[in-house]
C-alpha cells in the first residue's frame, strides 16, 4: 500500500518537473508543423527582411543627384553654357528639358516632371561683362526639402568651382553674377509640409489595403462563401459590394488627416479642396481593389495580411515618401511607378502645396486609374465562382 | 417554361454520368440520378461517399470532370446561374453571416434574390420559422436547432422550385429534427422538390425515394421498399441469452455477410440463403434463443452495401 502510495507521489513530482517542459515542446512541434505547412508565411520569413534590406541598401539616397532640371535659355551664350556645364558637371542637375517660356517652365515644376528649373536671362553675359552682376534663376521645387536640399545649399560654391576650370586661370574672384535661388511651394523648408500630405496617401494605403483584403478570405474561413456563390450574384457585385462601404470610410480617413494637417500644423491647401477630395476617392478605390485583389489569390486572412505587408513596405519606401523619389536609381523609380502611393503622393502634393491643377497632374491621375482598372479586372476574373 | 424539353416539366433533377476528381482522387463516379418533381428525395451514404461533391455539381457549385445533365430543365454546366435563382441550397456547415441578425440575414438573402417586398416576406417568414422575438438575436448566438431552421429559412426565402439540403439535420436533437422533417413534407405538398442527405435512417424511411452512395458510386435507388427488396438479403432476427458470444461466434462463417445487435435482439443476415440457413442450423437448436426470419431493416441493407462496396472500390 504505502509502495504504491509512494510510487504515485514519485510519479506526480516528476511530472511537476518535466510536465512544464513536455507541454511547452509539444506546443513547439505543432507550431513548426503548423509554419511548414504554410508556404506564405514561410516565404515573408525570408522575403521581408531581404526585400527591406535590399531597397535601403540600393535604392536608397537622402543626398540624391542627377535631378531632372528645365533650362530656360533666353540667350545663346558662351558664358551661359559653360555656367550649364558647370551646373551639369556638379553631378546635381540633369537637363532633361528646354524650355521656351516661363509658363512651361511653371508647368513642369507644377506637374513635378522637373525638380529644378535654371534660366539664364537674355542679355545675361553682356550684363557680366559690364559688371552689372545679373542674376542667374535657379527655381527649385522645395515641397520635398531633402530633395532640392543639398544642391539647393551648395549652389553657390559648386558653381563657383566648376566655373573656375573654363572661365578664370588661377584663384577667382567672387562670380561676376548672382545665383538667384527660389525655392518654390515651401521658401522655408519645412519638412512638415511635405510629410504632412505625405501621410494621408501612407495611412490610407495601409488601412484600405487591409479592410479589402481581408474581405474574401474571411468569407471563405467562415464558410459563408459556399452559400454566398451558390445565389444569384455575380463577382463584380460581390467586389462593388465589398469596396463601397470603405471609400466612405477612406474619404472620412482623408478628412481627418488633411483637416488635422491644416488646424495643427499649418499645412496649406493651394489648390482646389474639390479637385483633393476627387483624387483622394480615386487613390482610396484604387487601394482597395488591389486589397481586393490580393485576397482573392490568398488562401487565408493571414497570408492577406502577409501580401499586404509585402505591398506597404515598397510603397512606404520607394514612393517617394520617405526619401526623394528623383534621387533613386532608375529601376527603383520604375518599381516606385507601378504602387499607386507614388502617383498619389505627386497628387497630393501638388495640389496641397503647389496649388497645382487637374492639368499638371494628368499623368499621375490616368496612371492612379488605369491600376484601379487592373486590380480591378485580376480582381474579377480572378474571383473563383465555384468551389473546384 | 417555353422552350424546356416536356422532362423538364416533371423531372427536377436528370444527370448523367456526373465525375468528379480532387486531386487526382475520385469522390463521385459516373453517377446518374432522376429525381421527379413534388418528390422528397433521400440521398444517403457514409461520411465522404460524395453526397456534398454530388449536390454542389447539381447546383452549379462544383464543375463536374464530365457528365452533363439539366436541373429544373436548365444545363447544369451553362445555365448555373439560372439554376441559382431557382434552387435553395442549405450548406452542411452553417453558412449564413453569424454577426448579423436573425432579420438581417433573411433581409440580405431576400434582396440578392429581388424578393419583392423584400421586408414584409422576411417578417413572414421569421413567423414561419417561430423565430418573432429572436429576429434581433445574431445568427451565431442562435442554438444548433434555431440556427437549422434559420438556414432553412434562408433558402426557402426565395420560392425556390427546388431544395438541396446537405445533412440539414446533423447534430440536431429528435424534436427539433421533427419538426424540420414536417415543414419538409409541407413544403412538398406545395410542388417542391426536395434533394436531402443525411446519415438518419429513420430520415431516409421519411422520403419519398432514396439513393444510397459510397465511394462516389450510387450503388441503389428507389422506393424504401424497392431497395429493400432489391437487396436480397436475408435476415433473421436473434434474441436471447448471450447474444454477443452467439455475435463472436457467427462472424466469419459461410454465408453470414453481417451480424448486427439491436437492442436486446441481434439481426444475423447474409445473401446466400441457403448457405446461412445451413451456418445458423446448429444454434436454432438452442433452447436458450429465438429465431426468426424477417424483412432486414434499411439499416441492413445499407451496412451491407457499404462493406461490399468496400470490397468492391476501395
Amino acid at each position: 500500500m504505502s509502495a504504491t502510495d509512494s510510487s504515485g507521489r514519485e510519479r506526480e513530482t516528476t511530472e511537476l518537473r518535466f510536465g512544464f517542459l513536455r507541454r511547452s515542446v509539444a506546443m513547439v512541434i505543432k507550431e513548426f508543423i503548423q509554419l511548414r505547412r504554410d508556404r506564405v508565411s514561410f516565404a515573408m520569413i525570408v522575403m521581408i527582411p531581404v526585400m527591406q534590406l535590399l531597397l535601403f541598401g540600393y535604392a536608397i539616397n537622402t543626398t540624391p543627384r542627377h535631378l531632372p532640371t528645365a533650362v530656360l535659355l533666353q540667350e545663346d551664350s558662351d558664358l551661359g553654357r559653360s555656367i550649364l556645364k558647370a551646373l551639369q558637371n556638379t553631378a546635381y542637375f540633369d537637363f532633361t528639358t528646354e524650355v521656351h517660356d516661363v509658363a512651361e517652365f511653371d508647368n513642369l515644376l507644377l506637374s513635378g516632371k522637373v525638380l529644378f528649373g535654371v534660366e539664364i536671362p537674355r542679355g545675361f553675359e553682356r550684363a557680366v561683362r559690364r559688371g552689372d552682376y545679373p542674376a542667374l534663376l535657379v527655381a527649385a521645387d522645395a515641397t520635398d526639402p531633402v530633395a532640392a536640399g543639398s544642391a539647393m545649399s551648395s549652389l553657390g560654391v559648386i558653381v563657383q568651382t566648376a566655373l573656375q576650370h573654363d572661365l578664370f586661370a588661377g584663384d577667382p574672384p567672387a562670380l561676376p553674377f548672382e545665383i538667384r535661388a527660389h525655392a518654390r511651394y515651401n521658401p522655408a523648408g519645412s519638412s512638415r509640409l511635405n510629410i504632412v500630405p505625405g501621410l494621408v496617401g501612407t495611412i490610407l494605403t495601409m488601412t484600405m489595403l487591409i479592410f479589402t483584403a481581408l474581405s474574401v478570405t474571411r468569407e471563405i474561413e467562415r464558410g459563408t462563401m459556399e452559400s454566398l456563390l451558390s445565389m444569384p450574384i455575380k463577382p463584380v457585385e460581390i467586389m462593388l459590394g465589398k469596396i463601397a462601404p470603405y471609400v466612405l470610410v477612406g474619404f472620412i480617413q482623408a478628412s481627418l488627416i488633411v483637416g488635422i494637417g491644416m488646424l495643427l500644423f499649418g499645412v496649406p491647401v493651394r489648390g482646389s479642396l474639390i479637385m483633393l477630395a476627387l483624387l483622394s476617392t480615386l487613390f482610396i478605390t484604387t487601394n482597395l481593389s488591389i486589397g481586393y485583389t490580393f485576397s482573392t489569390i490568398v488562401q487565408n486572412q493571414l497570408q492577406a495580411m502577409q501580401l499586404s505587408m509585402m505591398f506597404f513596405l515598397p510603397s512606404i519606401l520607394l514612393s517617394g515618401f520617405m526619401f526623394p523619389f528623383m534621387g533613386m536609381p532608375v529601376w527603383a523609380q520604375y518599381v516606385g511607378e507601378i504602387l499607386p502611393l507614388t502617383h498619389y503622393l505627386r497628387i497630393v502634393r501638388a495640389i496641397m502645396l503647389k496649388g497645382a491643377t487637374l492639368q499638371n497632374l494628368q499623368y499621375d491621375t490616368i496612371a492612379l486609374f488605369a491600376l484601379m482598372v487592373l486590380a480591378m479586372t485580376i480582381a474579377v476574373t480572378r474571383f473563383r465562382r465555384t468551389l473546384d | 417554361m417555353t422552350g424546356l424539353p416536356a422532362s423538364a416539366l416533371d423531372i427536377a433533377i436528370d444527370v448523367h454520368g456526373l465525375t468528379k476528381s480532387f486531386g487526382g482522387r475520385e469522390v463521385v463516379h459516373d453517377l446518374s440520378m432522376q429525381v421527379k418533381r413534388g418528390t422528397i428525395y433521400g440521398f444517403l451514404g457514409p461520411n465522404g461517399s460524395g453526397k456534398t461533391t454530388t449536390i454542389r455539381m447539381l447546383c452549379g457549385l462544383l464543375t463536374p470532370d464530365s457528365g452533363e445533365g439539366a436541373c429544373l430543365g436548365y444545363d447544369i454546366r451553362r445555365d448555373a446561374d439560372k439554376i441559382k435563382r431557382r434552387v435553395g441550397y442549405m450548406t452542411q456547415r452553417f453558412s449564413l453571416y453569424q454577426d448579423l441578425s436573425v432579420r438581417e440575414n433573411l433581409e440580405f438573402v431576400a434582396r440578392l434574390y429581388g424578393v419583392s417586398n423584400a421586408r414584409g416576406a422576411v417578417g413572414e417568414m421569421i413567423k414561419r420559422l417561430g423565430l418573432q422575438g429572436r429576429e434581433r438575436q445574431l445568427a451565431g448566438e442562435l442554438s444548433g436547432g434555431w440556427k437549422q431552421r434559420l438556414a432553412l429559412g434562408a433558402c426557402t426565402l426565395s420560392n425556390p422550385q427546388l431544395l438541396l439540403l446537405d445533412e440539414p439535420t446533423a447534430g440536431v436533437d429528435p424534436k427539433a429534427r421533427r419538426d424540420f422533417w414536417n415543414e419538409i413534407h409541407a413544403l412538398a405538398a406545395q410542388g417542391l422538390t426536395v434533394l436531402v442527405s443525411t446519415h438518419y435512417m429513420d430520415e431516409a424511411e421519411r422520403c419519398h425515394e432514396i439513393a444510397y452512395i459510397a465511394y462516389g458510386h450510387l450503388l441503389v435507388h428507389g422506393t424504401v421498399d424497392e431497395v429493400i427488396a432489391k437487396s436480397a438479403l436475408s435476415t433473421w432476427t436473434v434474441t436471447g441469452h448471450d447474444l454477443h458470444k452467439l455475435s463472436d461466434q457467427l462472424v466469419g462463417k459461410p454465408g453470414v455477410d453481417m451480424v448486427a445487435p439491436f437492442g436486446t435482439s441481434l439481426h444475423v443476415s447474409g445473401r446466400d440463403k441457403t448457405a446461412l440457413e445451413a451456418t445458423i442450423a446448429p444454434y436454432r437448436d438452442d433452447t436458450g434463443l429465438h429465431w426468426q426470419h424477417g424483412a432486414p431493416s434499411l439499416e441492413d441493407v445499407f451496412i451491407e452495401l457499404m462493406t461490399r462496396s468496400k470490397d468492391n472500390f476501395q
